[in-house]
């Protein structure tokens, strides 16, 4: 069974799909970094940015990686709003209520979708949805082609905008010290919304990319944003780098217990890790020593 | 009175006088007897709708087979009330209280428990097994009778609940046919075929019969090489995909619903995966015009055994005709209901009644005729139908024709697959 013809297939079948939960998780991470809370709402922002990716090619005919380019900006600014006059404000400076208010938009979003668009599981048919890429032995689906080199893409910008721009350095002062960061002039809060934002964008980029070869139904983020807290945890609570390799090595898990184990076992491996790395690596393997 | 002096000699001038004239005349007075002893309770039952319960999966990962049954069940409903309802009910129409089972078996539950409550004379459909299981189960702790509409598990019908009745073939019967008939195709083929490979959703569907076929197939002479389970919705092939291609059987064998079937002959389409053979028993597309519609090349030369409407009775063509104007697909889901509606509205007619416990005595005795399937004479043992049989289809040219058994066949098989 441990022949190369599908070995070599499915790892990188697992990579590719480790791509789009690394991007999930790159958004979970920026907000966990930043704001020092974790963001329960993510599962039901990525479903509802599906949602919109599907509609957008049901009644405007938008190719998905089309409607990429208006749905991250729209993302953004939803986000910004949430964080700026929703979760924000409601929190009143205490992390325990962040948490309740991001689980509560959560239920009201993935419930919302429930009621407007019922449990039906709704698919894109898109004529290259099953286009295949020859690579050496495998046949490499066209879809998660372009979604791993997307996601390379977003993480290589989302660095340099950390980098160099001075909103990247504004987010990065509040990460590292909040009070010093306000003293030094910073809007602490428009800095909250930015990174949320950036998290929520993250989101609409990755159901762009999902969606030729996913489904949507309105618990369907719920599935990422698991793989996601585990690629977090993985990779280190706040790390970007952690969540990039995080996500592709997850992936590869999967899929080699997918492989192995049976389809209806494939993602027990992931969680296992999950407890694994809790016990022997609390901080993960590129998150900051507590 | 006079009347019946007409008949006899009505009978007369065609045929012969004979004894059946007076059995005729006898029954005619016994019926005329009955029928004055029922009058008041037609009466009161004049107007008074008969409702049933229509269950089905119509949102959730069943949804379009859900849907599509419903679809079938209403029909059904709509022709019996424009025909004047049941007859022996004073012309009662029948009222459908619709129900979502949502895809799973509680949520079927919950719809058996509201329709009991709504006060119906029976439940028609289910589909999918898991749901039939436990709908039916629930009905029967209030006597209502439940007709299974698809649902192929065994256990079904071997729970000895009498409320439960199953027009369609169950698994055993449908293994075995499949069974048989491809040792049948593969003998007149040369015995190009040796080994395969099973790929099968893992409810009590997909699982059960896996099961079954583990056992039969190496009997027949075929080596099972792996059996692979996954669960429903499942939406990545590739593993899948790749396990097939190591192992490259000669046949495949999936048993699994509408949307992960046509995933898995789109991905082993797009792996270039061609086997002999792709011999589905119940796939859940391979017998859907759907499927051959939106992908033709995916899922030419599949042949599946499965529930199909006897190509040769104008009934079941006018069915399709009616189905296709209204722009829908003519898939199982939709004649099997519509022949379940129909069985029980001629319970209800020969019952006389909407009460449950005569609607099962009349279900018991029903030698029912007037269905759209391939069947041979309707009899109900412990609730199964003895005379429910699938056929074997293959999808030629864009069109599904029947190729097994002969006495139906539109088609001779094409077997093994030609290289593409």
């Amino acid at each position: 069974m441990l022949s190369s013809v599908i070995l070599v297939p499915a790892v990188l079948n697992g990579l590719m799909t480790g791509a789009v939960y690394a991007l999930v998780a790159l958004g979970l991470t920026l907000i966990y970094g930043v704001l020092h809370i974790i963001n329960f709402a993510h599962g039901a922002l990525l479903t509802a940015a599906m949602f919109a990716v599907f509609f957008t090619y049901k009644l405007l005919g938008v190719d998905p990686y089309v409607a990429a380019v208006g749905l991250t900006p729209l993302f953004f600014v939803i986000g910004y709003a949430l964080q700026r006059y929703v979760i924000g404000p409601a929190a009143h400076g205490d992390d325990r209520n962040i948490l309740l208010v991001t689980l509560g938009l959560a239920v009201v979003i993935e419930n919302a979708l429930l009621y407007a668009f019922r449990a039906d599981t709704r698919t894109i048919n898109l004529p290259y949805a099953f286009d295949v890429i020859e690579f050496h032995n495998a046949f490499l689906a066209k879809p998660r082609v372009i979604a791993c080199a997307a996601v390379i893409g977003v993480a290589l910008v989302l660095g340099i905008l950390m980098r160099f721009t001075s909103t990247g350095k504004a987010i990065r002062a509040v990460a590292k010290e909040k009070l010093g960061a306000e003293l030094a002039g910073i809007d602490v809060a428009h800095i909250y919304a930015v990174t949320f934002g950036i998290g929520t964008a993250c989101l609409a980029i990755a159901a762009c990319l999902l969606m030729p070869t996913y489904y949507v139904n309105p618990h369907a983020g719920n599935a990422f944003v698991l793989v996601a807290f585990t690629v977090v945890v993985l990779g280190g609570m706040g790390s970007v780098t952690g969540a990039l390799l995080g996500g592709l090595f997850v992936g590869v898990v999967e899929s080699l217990c997918g492989l192995y184990l049976g389809e209806s076992l494939g993602q027990i491996g992931i969680f296992v890790m999950f407890i694994l790395v809790l016990l022997l690596r609390p901080n993960g393997l590129f998150g900051e020593r507590a | 009175m006079l009347g019946f002096a007409d008949r006899p000699l009505g009978a007369c001038m065609s045929r012969p006088i004979s004894s059946v004239t007076r059995r005729r005349f006898l029954q005619s007075t016994a019926l005329g007897v009955v029928a004055t002893l029922h009058a008041p309770a037609v009466l009161r039952a004049q107007g008074t709708p008969v409702k049933i319960g229509v269950l089905h999966p119509v949102s959730g990962a069943l949804a379009y087979s859900g849907q599509q049954g419903r679809i079938g069940a209403q029909l059904a409903i709509e022709e019996i009330n424009a025909t004047g309802g049941i007859k022996s009910l004073g012309g009662a129409k029948i009222e459908p209280v619709l129900g979502d089972a949502q895809s799973t078996p509680d949520g079927g539950n919950a719809e058996v428990e509201k329709m009991n409550a709504a006060g119906v004379a029976a439940v028609v459909g289910g589909y999918a097994s898991g749901i039939c299981l436990a709908a039916s189960q629930t009905a029967a702790r209030y006597d209502l009778p439940y007709i299974v509409d698809v649902g192929v598990v065994d256990s079904i019908v071997t729970r000895g609940l009498k409320n439960t009745f199953r027009f369609g073939p169950g698994f055993g019967v449908i293994a075995k046919t499949a069974i048989e008939n491809l040792v049948a195709i593969n003998e007149q083929a040369g015995k190009p075929a040796k080994t395969v490979m099973i790929v099968h959703e893992d409810s009590a569907f997909g699982a059960g019969l896996a099961k079954l076929l583990n056992t039969q197939l190496p009997e027949r002479g075929f080596q099972v090489l792996e059996t692979i389970s996954h669960p429903t919705p499942t939406r990545d092939f590739n593993n899948v995909a790749l396990k097939i291609r190591a192992q490259n059987p000669d046949i495949v064998i999936p048993a699994n619903y509408y949307n992960e079937y046509v995933l898995l002959a789109r991905t082993m389409q797009q792996q270039r995966i061609r086997p002999k053979g792709i011999y589905s028993v119940l796939g859940g597309a391979a017998s859907s015009y759907k499927f051959v519609k939106e992908f033709p090349e995916a899922a030419q030369y599949i042949m599946d055994c499965n529930h199909w409407f006897d190509p040769k009775n104008p009934k079941a063509l006018a069915l399709k005709k009616k189905i296709e104007d209204k722009g829908e697909f003519y898939t199982y889901e939709v004649y099997m209901n519509y022949s379940c509606v129909l069985l029980l509205a001629d319970a209800l007619e020969r019952a006389a009644s909407a009460d449950r416990a005569k609607i099962i005595a009349a279900l018991e005795s029903s030698t029912f005729k007037g269905h759209v399937m391939p069947y041979g004479p309707t009899k109900f043992v412990n609730g199964q139908n003895e005379g429910a049989a699938p056929v074997n289809t293959q999808v030629l040219d864009k069109d599904i024709q029947v190729i097994l058994p002969s006495a139906f066949a539109s088609a001779k098989a094409v077997f093994p697959m030609p290289p593409a």
